[in-house]
């Protein structure tokens, strides 16, 4: 193939995971530290710059707002054909992805809402997830297919959809749900360098965030969750924005004595059963966050994993923060309604303590 | 003594060496003993894969693939027998792979409908109608970005043109000017719906003129029309004019899946299928070579002797072949879990 002489496969996989000092930094240290969206925009430039197999596709990824800065005009600087705008065609723009994964590119596909992954299903379950397996280990297909939800302010029923419930469902597939830009960047290397097709859904509201986010490439392994607040009274799991939420309520719930262990588990699909397993027996008390709906979703397939391995160690029933299992309402005060938050961890840990 | 050749080969056969001819006639001739020999194995029910047979259908892989060298990439289908033979894949592996077998293509994952030989640009097939057309789009991307002349050709069938994705697809293979030519098997049924009852317009090709894409429609039954058809298209992908897509007229012996014409269905009549028989692409295309002396009748003896004995040899290898592993179910299903 053509220019490999000027690639560079051996990129650092290297994991620093405990060089993040904390959480949320922001002007709190004198650490590295970036707005998330930053972050991802620093992981393509870096990545686009050694890796000439990688190339970014997406509807907007080249326009003036560059996918909320993430994507912002590195067009310019790596050229059209590497990172370029598409036609509204979901489905086959994502086979177009499997396409050139199969003869050696890494597509990172990039979608301003999880909503028109819908419309790649076909592609995305019923050929990149399947196309290694069904074909005996022969091929892989090393595609990131990158989606952010669109919470807030109105956006209704298709355009603020958690669907890693669907996605988490199917076998083949990868998952993944940072919280922090460090999380953020280092995830979204593991992701590129990974050879399987990686769903890599992220959250608006993250976004707002900044923290610190060292300067070079660095990749954060799949299927090990973190430890972000230690406690001995209640484990509150969960990943992306929910975790946020979940410190917030473990804030609060210092105030009343009672001390939550808060885990973010990174990514869905590796799932680090043993970081969730390990702090139940710890606390006995388990509490299960998701942005997504709870019917058959992440906290249904969490809560079935504990009662099969750890049914001994729980000391109350499982309780589950989800989305109801209604469409996204549009107006404002319906919406602050349909979404958990802080209030329902808080109620749930206060029920679970007594 | 046989009727005649109803098929007029002398229309387009030009400059085409006598050595291609023979070469066009052999393949044709090997896909079509393969289709044979399979329908006679299959109620055995040793090979447990639905098999969707190509028999009438050979003019097209042999006439295509003659074109692509092993560097091109191939996107097949679940009717992709012909497909995986004309484009160099491994017979032997082919049949294993029927049979279940670890010595697959695909190791006993994919059956009859998930063909794959990298070894030869066969990228796979799907079983999903049109689902292999978008891919062979990316590949041809992935070629444009490498900058190497590498030309995409995917294989489908008239129930794929009833599919959005191949209008997405054509899209955006004219806005790229990707190297990739989309090869319709017009063979007038999706299952048991004739086409009239699925799509308004008379030809498919016309469907395609407000895309810009050049864009034919000839004999899929004459392996010299194909031929021809075949060099223009991977001519212009190789030389950067950008895709094309072809409709090549054609009928599908067999039913829908597995040995038997389906006609006790209903859904189509014996005239039709008679008719169509009439218009054989490996019987008439031998009937032309012996009338012009290109082969003779003991090189078609001989032929069938060697392919006789190779199919013999690929059963036999797929029966002996161990069955997978049980306990390697979940192999293969990620890159780091093997």
């Amino acid at each position: 193939m053509a220019n490999r002489s000027k690639i560079s496969f051996d990129w650092d996989k290297k994991s620093i995971e405990k060089e993040e000092p904390g959480f949320d930094h922001s002007g709190k240290s004198e650490a590295r530290n970036i707005p998330y969206t930053q972050a991802i925009y620093e992981t393509l430039e870096q990545i686009l710059a050694i890796d000439s197999r990688v190339f970014i596709m997406g509807q907007g990824v080249d326009d003036p707002s560059g996918m909320f800065g993430a994507t912002l005009n590195l067009h310019k600087k790596y050229g059209s054909q590497r990172i370029f705008d598409t036609p509204l065609s979901e489905d086959a723009l994502t086979g177009v992805a499997v396409g050139a994964a199969l003869v050696g590119m890494r597509p990172i596909y990039m979608h301003n809402r999880p909503d028109f992954l819908l419309l790649a299903m076909d592609q995305i379950v019923n050929h990149a997830s399947k196309w290694r397996y069904m074909f005996g280990g022969r091929s892989n297909v090393p595609i990131v297919i990158w989606a952010v939800i669109g919470r807030g302010w109105g956006s209704g029923a298709q355009h603020s959809q958690a669907l890693q419930g669907l996605f988490m469902h199917v076998p083949g597939l990868k998952l993944v749900m940072p919280s922090t830009p460090y999380d953020a960047k280092g995830l979204l290397v593991s992701s590129v360098l990974d050879d399987d097709p990686v769903v890599f859904i992220e959250h608006r509201w993250a976004f707002k965030h900044t923290g610190y986010v060292p300067d070079k490439l660095y990749a954060i392994p799949f299927g090990k969750g973190v430890i972000r607040k230690e406690g001995g009274d209640v484990t509150i799991v969960g990943a992306s924005y929910m975790v946020i939420e979940a410190l917030r309520a473990a804030e609060e719930l210092r105030t009343r004595g009672i001390e939550a262990e808060v885990i973010d588990l990174r990514t869905l699909n590796p799932l680090d059963e043993d970081i969730i397993l390990t702090s139940l027996k710890k606390t006995g008390r388990l509490i299960i966050v998701d942005t997504g709906w709870k019917t058959a979703g992440v906290t249904a397939e969490i809560a079935a994993m504990v009662s099969e391995k750890g049914l001994n160690f729980l000391k109350k029933p499982v309780k589950r923060i989800a989305a109801p299992d209604i469409p996204t309402p549009s107006g404002y005060v319906l919406e602050r309604k349909f979404y958990p938050g802080v209030r329902e961890v808080v109620n749930a840990a206060v029920e679970l303590a007594e | 003594m046989e009727k005649g050749p109803m098929i007029n080969y002398d229309k387009n056969i030009g400059d085409i060496p006598r050595e291609h001819l023979v070469r066009l006639y052999k393949q044709m001739l090997r896909i079509r003993k393969v289709q044979v020999r399979i329908e006679e194995e299959y109620p055995k029910d040793e090979m447990k894969t639905p098999v969707h047979l190509c028999k009438g259908q050979e003019a097209i892989p042999a006439g295509m693939c003659a074109h692509l060298d092993k560097e091109d990439y191939l996107l097949s289908n679940y009717r992709g027998h012909g497909h995986y033979l004309a484009k160099g894949g491994d017979l032997k592996s082919l049949i294993a792979e029927l049979y279940g077998r670890e010595t697959g293509c695909s190791r006993g994952r994919g059956g009859s409908m998930h063909l794959i030989d990298n070894s030869v640009g066969l990228l796979g097939s799907s079983s999903i109608v049109a689902g292999g057309i978008p891919i062979a789009t990316g590949a041809a991307l992935g070629s444009l970005l490498q900058g190497n002349k590498r030309v995409t050709m995917v294989l489908f069938g008239d129930g794929a043109v009833d599919e959005g994705v191949l209008y997405e697809s054509i899209n955006f293979a004219m806005l790229k000017r990707l190297p990739v030519i989309y090869v319709c098997e017009n063979n007038l049924y999706a299952v048991c719906s004739h086409r009239s009852n699925r799509q308004p317009s008379k030809d498919i090709y016309e469907r395609f003129d407000g895309f810009g894409i050049s864009r034919y429609k000839a004999d899929g039954n004459n392996v010299v029309d194909v031929y021809c058809v075949g060099r223009r298209a991977v001519e212009d992908a190789r030389r950067g004019k950008g895709p094309s897509f072809i409709e090549f007229c054609t009928y599908r012996w067999c039913g829908h899946s597995g040995g038997g014409t389906d006609i006790e269905l209903g859904y189509r009549t014996q005239e039709e299928l008679d008719a169509w028989m009439e218009r054989c692409p490996l019987k008439n295309f031998e009937l032309f070579l012996l009338d012009r002396q290109v082969i003779s009748g003991s090189d078609i003896t001989c032929f069938n002797q060697a392919f006789d004995k190779e199919i013999d040899e690929a059963f036999e290898f797929a029966r002996n072949s161990p069955f997978p592993d049980e306990a390697e179910v979940s192999k293969y299903l990620y890159s780091d879990g093997e």
